[in-house]
């Protein structure tokens, strides 16, 4: 019986990749909830996991060594947040308690996926092992 | 490793809310510095925020902000008449600048305020960095 570590992970492996990227969109959120015409984004969770798992996002082939690296990232994933105030007065759109209290779920849910992530390795370690 | 990201956002942030407490300190300070004609007189500055879109980057999710620059005010500066005043013109007035404290005190706490959330959003990226570093110990 052999052990792949593509399925053996499961969905964690891709969870936490999303998790990262979504703390880096709240957090521009935060440092430009000052900013005018600022618009406050956020992932689309669904739509990120499904492109992590069917690994889409386009490359250019390269046949030549000065070929520019071309990747293109799967697209639909960040989207703009519908604003819960018509008009604040610079067009800035950043709900500070709001986003603190994403950032904050974020965080647990990423914690949450890295202890999924560490049993998993812990039972692949002990079935390694044989104890 | 996007988290590193974060880190560099919540800096952005940081560095450009502690400009903005600056130009409220040196406007606070300079809120009674009376001068003897228009030019003279000291002006009310405020920070110019931008978020930084960087188009050379693919991966559009970490948006930095920047400062553009330092405007200063236009409002009408307050011409007083006080021919008393040793820095009064020709023909005694003095002109003090147009800065409003009520709104600086206010523009303040919003900076203090915000320059903390980011650090705590700075403190939140490394607490997660240190539990995906100590991953499969």
């Amino acid at each position: 019986m052999a052990i792949s570590f593509d399925k053996a992970l499961g969905i964690h492996q891709h969870t936490v990749g999303i998790r990262t990227k979504r703390a880096e969109v709240i957090a521009s959120n935060i440092a430009n909830a000052d900013t005018p015409h600022y618009k406050a984004r956020d992932i689309d969770f669904k739509a990120a996991l499904a492109n992590a798992q069917a690994r889409q996002g386009f490359a250019m082939s390269r046949t030549h060594e000065r070929h520019i690296d071309v990747k293109l990232p799967p697209t639909g994933e960040t989207g703009y947040r519908v604003p819960n105030q018509p008009d604040t007065g610079d067009g800035n759109t950043v709900d500070m308690q709001q986003e603190r209290n994403n950032y904050l779920q974020n965080a647990m849910e990423h914690q949450a996926s890295l202890t999924f992530l560490g049993s998993k390795f812990r039972g692949l370690t002990s079935a390694i092992k044989g104890e | 490793m996007s988290l590193f990201n974060v880190l560099d956002v919540a800096g952005s942030g940081m560095s450009a809310q502690s400009l903005r407490l600056n130009t409220t300190a040196s406007n606070l300070a300079n809120a009674d510095s009376v001068a003897s004609s228009v030019d003279e007189t000291y002006r009310a500055r405020h920070p110019v925020f931008a978020a930084q879109f960087d188009s050379a980057r693919q991966d559009q999710s970490a948006v930095p902000v920047e400062v553009k620059g330092i405007v200063e005010s236009d409002k009408p500066l307050i011409r007083q008449y006080e021919p008393e005043h040793p820095m009064a013109d020709e023909n005694g007035y003095i002109y003090k600048p147009n800065v409003n404290v009520v709104e600086e005190m206010a523009n303040m706490m919003s900076a203090s305020r915000s320059y903390q959330t980011n650090v705590q959003i700075a403190d939140a990226a490394k607490q997660m960095l240190n539990k995906t570093l100590n991953l499969g110990k």
